[in-house]
């Protein structure tokens, strides 16, 4: 299994990145991590005339807090993510899927940015970032933008980025007072892609849920936020498994190879009612 | 074609390469590092795992121009001369291998966790493991091997 | 008869191995490490994507005009350039290296491309122009083509069936499922056309029966096809013996191309491409009297090989034949096998062969009765296990199982799984709403097999016509270099085993050396080696003929050796005793490098009679293996192992997730040659087995489209997959194997489904479960 035959160029600068980026169109791809790409590449799956190594573009990498969110570049690794004393504190739910994101060997070279911007309906961090309500940063020749998670994904491994847009960094806001989170995944294997997962951020405030955000993943061609009543209640097991109800209801996943329609709604139920009990609990 | 400058197990190479080869053929063809093993292509089995710049990385996943610069660490050159290293040692001791083929991918991973602050726990050397296929040994004696070499307790 | 070795010093004796230095620096000799003839050209195969599709046109022009591209070999050339491989079964869809007007599996070769680099042969592939009409595949087993067909009947099972209290009936199926080792096929072939010949490298694992199919299908003379085996084998578990098949294949296209050519085969086409297990139905129908006694079983099976029957299949069907009646003293017994074609891909060995798929149904017929007569299952068992007096036993069909104390065996296995305590726990859970359950699984492992129990696929009348096969025997060569070296060739083709260890330790007793002084030779070569058509590293056979022929031959040289010592020490060869490299009488002691010397350098001194040198070949035959006889009789194995095992799970009732909480297994494999690789060897045949029971299968969906052709969907278990195994094990030595060892890589992948999927049914409190017992597969068992 080899890849087709490309040209390659590594940049060494967000504008050789998106210049390189305009001038290939759809025929030029980004070269991150190569974790999901490089696969893709060697089954001649993905098929670019010209690959975009943007591994040595300085000042990508970075893990900063400012104004409440934590701003983790693009190149960031996935492992470094994992690592840091900084993430794990303001930024616990992210934290908390990071271990699940392949393996270890796969998250020392893994990037942040690039499972953000390949959008595999079944990965983690694409999960995040539309249950924390953050954002990504692209930049292209035309400019900088900042693109909210419910716009940034679009369908199965697509995401509005433009041909020429290189995503530079990733936005999530930081974990507040009050604040409990959760993140269930089931898969067949350690470290396989979700056959379900659901996140759940919740705030409480006098014994009550004031805001709740819940989302599911892998059963659906993109993080799908699921309404839930709980504001303004308190999270008991009837409630618990009204949010499953919702959870199930907001998603009509096909079956496939490992598992039916049936058992991926109704298993994006449990984990929708586990992540929000113990979201609460977590709250506490 | 591009021309790459790569350190590997301290000694350096030039070569000029085609941009689309990748990683685990150039060492173990180009350079006749034959050590280092390919089992899927497709970055799930981990047979192909060396170190670049210290990270243990699947080879298979990377191209051989991306190595331009960088210092590479192949199974060996975990031992050039002389004894083994313990965590070799160890696997002998226990049986952690039986038909080898995808032990230097698991030597490099576990060096890595090795090198960290502290003995890595059971679970953490078993999460380790989790990216590595092994068709033989059923794990337990890997699991052991590299929980000695860091002088982790006993389960 | 068996012989113990005299004063065994190194056998038995948990050795850590001599391969491994090697292995642990990176300096493995792999196929595709190995670089043995210049200006190879390299390949990459065009696969049918179709499960089912004539080819109307092939046109290979374009691939031909990309620079660095060598040629093409298309299926109508290897039609032309060979004719099918034979088959122990006649009438069937003749099977070529390629398919020339009709694909039948999905992944089916078409062509092959000779480029400068794997790079370019790929970049070829899609140049090449194929118009498939595609037809409608086979799927369904029940609907394939029945290529083979008999019925078998030992005792009377319709009396017995007349006269039980209780007859089960039901339906076992084992999904496709494949062993899939690390390393993946290799082969570099070379054609030498002035010499008519063809010299193959290949990381082939034998049987060495198939060297002969391969050169029948090349139209060579045996002497013709130079099979090589590399050094090392990244893992096979059966897999690497239809690499015959692409030997063939790669081996036409030298010919053609007048090139040697390179196929290192990637993960996607040897998950498509290469070998699997077969997928069986077994309807069991077994009666038992109201106490629980076994009084007969009949099988009727159905084994789906694949799009072609292609040697050794059926072999699957037959492995087992011996041991249809298990563990159990039951004596009528019945089989009707058929042997149907699906569009998929041909089977073949892998680990287990045949036992994965016969104790799936025959322990489950078990439990389902146990339910039934509200008994426990181990009781059960107890009440029809064959018992320590009765060994040697022959079964119904056959079988001779030379020793054992399974009842024994079972009690270590109960101990070892607290089963009392299990059960008390398990009551206690259940009354807490948790799915707990208690899996039992007994079963006989045979080894050594038996060359012609494959020609049980003909009736007695048809076999009498023709030249009976049977046995099993293996070569081995030991030799004394002048300044005193040994050096053993064997031809076990090892995959991991360990084999040059354990013949290191055996010529070690045998010559009174260290096993570090004992070079092993693990290359086979069809021209240079001894070996058998038996040779090679299946059926666990290892342990039974392969260390025993290295013995053999050691002892030809050990009594060459007493007998120019003798002459040196002035007494008796019968006086000589052979300690610390050294020949011995009394306190007088000469060196083994001075015997070596008078041997080669001092021939004339030798005693009379005596050649020069110190190089003895001995093959040692497997007893007891006959043909079949008219009765459609035959012992198909020559030892017998036994394994008990207990597995407790729990489901958990929302996902359907099973976790297994512990798993006991006790292991008889008569005398452990090396402990330490013994073990290793329960721990990798659970591995296989609980990854067939829990994750493995291979599915193509309804067009005959492969959906696992990756390591993404195809899934292996790792680490923090599998459970945690504890072991037992119990010697009774063999009768009649040389050494009393028994062999042991595949009992355990025959028993953990059994087991797993009993505990699993438990716990639900259903009859039966379906393999994988993947989450989402036992949430809808449990709806």
């Amino acid at each position: 299994m080899k890849p087709v035959p490309l040209e390659y160029r590594r940049v060494e600068s967000v504008e050789e990145a998106v210049s390189a980026l305009a001038e290939g169109g759809t025929e030029a791809k980004v070269l991150a991590g190569g974790q999901s790409f490089v696969p893709m590449l060697n089954m001649r799956i993905a098929r670019p005339a010209l690959l975009v190594d943007v591994n040595r573009v300085p000042g990508l990498d970075g893990i900063a807090t400012a104004n409440g969110h934590l701003r983790v570049g693009a190149m960031c690794r996935q492992r470094a993510l994992e690592r840091s004393a900084l993430a794990r504190e303001r930024c616990p739910l992210l934290a908390s899927c990071l271990p699940f994101v392949g393996h270890v060997a796969t998250r020392n070279r893994g990037t942040v940015g690039g499972s953000i911007a390949h959008a595999d309906a079944a990965a983690e961090l694409p999960l995040a970032l539309v249950a924390l309500g953050g954002s990504a940063v692209a930049e292209s020749p035309g400019g900088r933008r900042t693109i909210p998670a419910d716009d940034l994904f679009v369908s199965y491994f697509t995401t509005a980025l433009e041909p020429d847009e290189l995503l530079v960094e990733t936005v999530w806001p930081a974990a507040r007072p009050g604040e409990g989170f959760a993140f269930e995944e089931l898969a067949l294997r350690h470290g396989d892609y979700a056959l379900s997962m659901a996140a759940c951020v919740l705030r409480v405030e006098g014994g009550v849920v004031a805001e709740v955000r819940l989302v599911v993943g892998a059963v659906a061609a993109r993080a799908t936020v699921v309404d839930v009543p709980l504001v303004g209640r308190a999270v008991d097991v009837a409630a618990a498994q009204e949010a499953a109800e919702a959870a199930r209801a907001a998603v009509a996943p096909s079956g496939h190879l490992h598992a039916s329609a049936d058992y991926l709604r109704h298993v994006t139920g449990v984990l929708a009612e586990r992540a929000v009990l113990r979201a609460w609990e977590g709250a506490a | 074609m591009t021309a790459i400058e790569v350190t590997v197990n301290g000694r350096r190479y030039r070569e000029v390469v085609e941009p689309r080869l990748l990683a685990s053929d150039f060492l173990r063809h180009t350079l006749g590092l034959t050590g280092t093993h390919v089992g899927c292509e497709h970055g799930v089995c981990g047979a192909c795992s060396v170190r670049v710049d210290g990270a243990a990385v699947r080879s298979c996943l990377l191209l051989a121009v991306q190595l331009d610069g960088a210092e590479v660490r192949t199974v060996e050159g975990l031992a050039p001369e002389g004894e083994l290293t313990p965590l070799q040692a160890a696997f002998r001791e226990t049986h952690a291998l039986q038909c080898g083929f995808c032990t230097p991918g698991i030597l490099m991973a576990a060096s890595e966790l090795l090198e960290a602050d502290g003995p890595p726990t059971r679970a953490e050397i078993t999460d380790l493991l989790s990216g590595h296929l092994c068709r033989c040994t059923g794990y337990e004696p890997i699991v052991e091997a590299i929980a000695r070499a860091a002088g982790t307790a006993p389960s | 008869m068996s012989t113990a070795t005299e004063t065994a010093a190194w056998v038995g004796r948990a050795l850590p191995r001599l391969e491994d230095e090697v292995l642990l620096r990176g300096e493995g000799s792999f196929i595709d490490d190995l670089d043995p003839v210049p200006n190879a050209g390299h390949a990459a195969i065009l696969r049918s994507p179709f499960a089912h599709a004539r080819i109307a046109r092939l046109d290979p022009s374009g691939a031909l005009e990309l620079p660095g591209v060598v040629g093409v070999l298309t299926g109508e050339d290897v039609a032309a350039m060979s004719r099918p491989f034979p088959v122990g079964v006649d009438g069937a869809c003749p099977y070529y290296a390629a398919a020339h007007e009709t694909a039948r599996y999905a992944g089916e070769p078409v062509a092959v491309v000779v480029a400068k680099d794997r790079y370019v042969a790929e970049d070829a592939l899609e140049l090449i122009e194929v118009d498939y009409e595609p037809l409608d595949p086979v799927l369904d087993a029940g609907r394939g083509e029945v290529v083979s067909e008999r019925t078998f009947t030992y005792g009377d099972p319709d009396e017995a069936f007349e006269r039980a209290d209780l007859v089960i009936e039901e339906t076992f199926a084992f999904p496709r499922w494949t062993c899939a080792p690390v390393e993946c096929y290799g082969v570099v072939a070379d054609w030498d056309a002035a010499a008519g010949s063809l010299t193959a490298w290949a990381n082939f694992q034998g049987p060495f029966t198939l060297h002969s199919v391969a050169a029948a299908a090349l139209g060579l003379p045996g002497s013709k096809l130079r099979i090589i085996t590399p050094r090392d084998s990244g893992g096979s578990f059966g897999i690497k013996s239809t690499i015959y098949v692409y030997i063939a294949l790669m081996g036409l296209a030298s010919r053609k191309l007048g090139v040697p050519v390179r196929w290192i085969e990637d993960r996607l086409e040897h998950l498509a491409g290469s070998s699997g297990s077969t997928a069986r139905t077994t309807a069991v129908r077994a009666g038992f009297s109201g106490e629980g006694e076994l009084l007969a079983v009949a099988y009727d099976v159905v084994e789906d090989v694949g799009a072609y029957i292609r040697a050794p299949e059926p072999a699957t069907l037959y492995r087992m034949h011996g041991s249809l009646s298990g563990a159990y003293r039951v004596r009528n017994v019945a089989s009707r096998n058929r042997v149907v074609l699906t569009n998929r891909c041909p089977t073949g060995l892998n680990r287990g062969f045949g036992g994965p798929q016969l104790y799936l149904a025959l322990e489950g017929a078990m439990n389902l009765a146990a339910a039934r007569l509200g008994l426990d299952p181990a009781e059960l068992r107890r009440r029809n296990l064959i018992q320590a007096g009765e060994f040697p036993y022959r079964t119904p069909s056959g079988g001779l199982y030379d020793s054992g104390d399974y009842e024994a065996c079972l009690d270590d296995a109960l101990e070892l799984a607290r089963y009392d305590e299990r059960r008390a726990e398990q009551a206690e859970a259940r009354s807490e709403g948790r799915l707990v359950g208690i899996g039992v699984a007994c079963v006989v492992e045979p080894s050594v097999s038996n060359m012609g129990y494959i020609t049980l696929v003909q009736t007695a009348e048809e076999r009498a016509e023709a030249l009976p096969k049977s046995g099993n025997a293996e070569g081995a060569t030991v030799i004394v270099s002048p300044l005193g070296g040994i050096t053993v060739r064997i031809g076990t083709t090892p995959q991991g085993q360990g084999h040059r260890t354990v013949c290191a330790q055996v010529v070690a007793d045998a010559l009174g050396v260290e096993p570090a002084d004992v070079d092993v030779l693990t290359e086979m070569d069809t021209s240079t080696s001894a070996w058998s058509v038996a040779s090679g590293n299946y059926s666990s056979r290892f342990s039974g003929v392969g260390a025993p022929a290295v013995h053999l031959a050691a002892l030809k040289v050990a009594a060459k050796l007493r007998t120019i010592a003798a002459a040196e020490l002035g007494c008796d060869p019968s006086e000589v005793e052979l300690r610390d490299a050294r020949a011995w009488r009394a306190e007088e002691s000469v060196s083994l490098r001075r015997l070596a010397g008078v041997a080669h350098w001092n021939p004339h001194a030798l005693p009379p009679g005596l050649e020069p040198g110190l190089h003895e070949t001995a093959f040692a035959a497997a007893e007891n293996l006959a043909p079949p006889d008219e009765d459609d009789r035959v012992a198909s194995s020559a030892a017998h192992g036994f394994i008990a095992d207990v597995a407790v799970v729990e489901v958990d009732r929302e996902t359907g997730a099973v976790t297994v909480l512990d798993y006991a297994t006790v292991h008889d494999a008569g005398r452990l040659l090396n402990p330490l690789l013994a073990e290793g060897q329960v721990r990798g045949g659970f591995a296989h087995g609980a990854g067939a029971a829990l994750f493995e299968r291979v599915v193509y969906d309804e067009d005959g489209n492969l959906l696992t052709g990756s390591f993404v969907d195809y899934l292996c278990p790792t680490a923090p997959d599998l459970p945690p195994l504890r072991l037992g094990h119990r010697e009774t030595p063999s009768p009649f194997t040389l050494l009393g060892a028994k062999g042991l890589g595949e009992g355990t992948t025959m028993s953990a489904p059994a087991a797993l999927a009993a505990a699993v049914a438990d716990a639900l409190g259903v009859e039966k479960v379906e393999l994988p017992l993947t989450a989402p597969r036992v949430w809808e068992a449990l709806r």
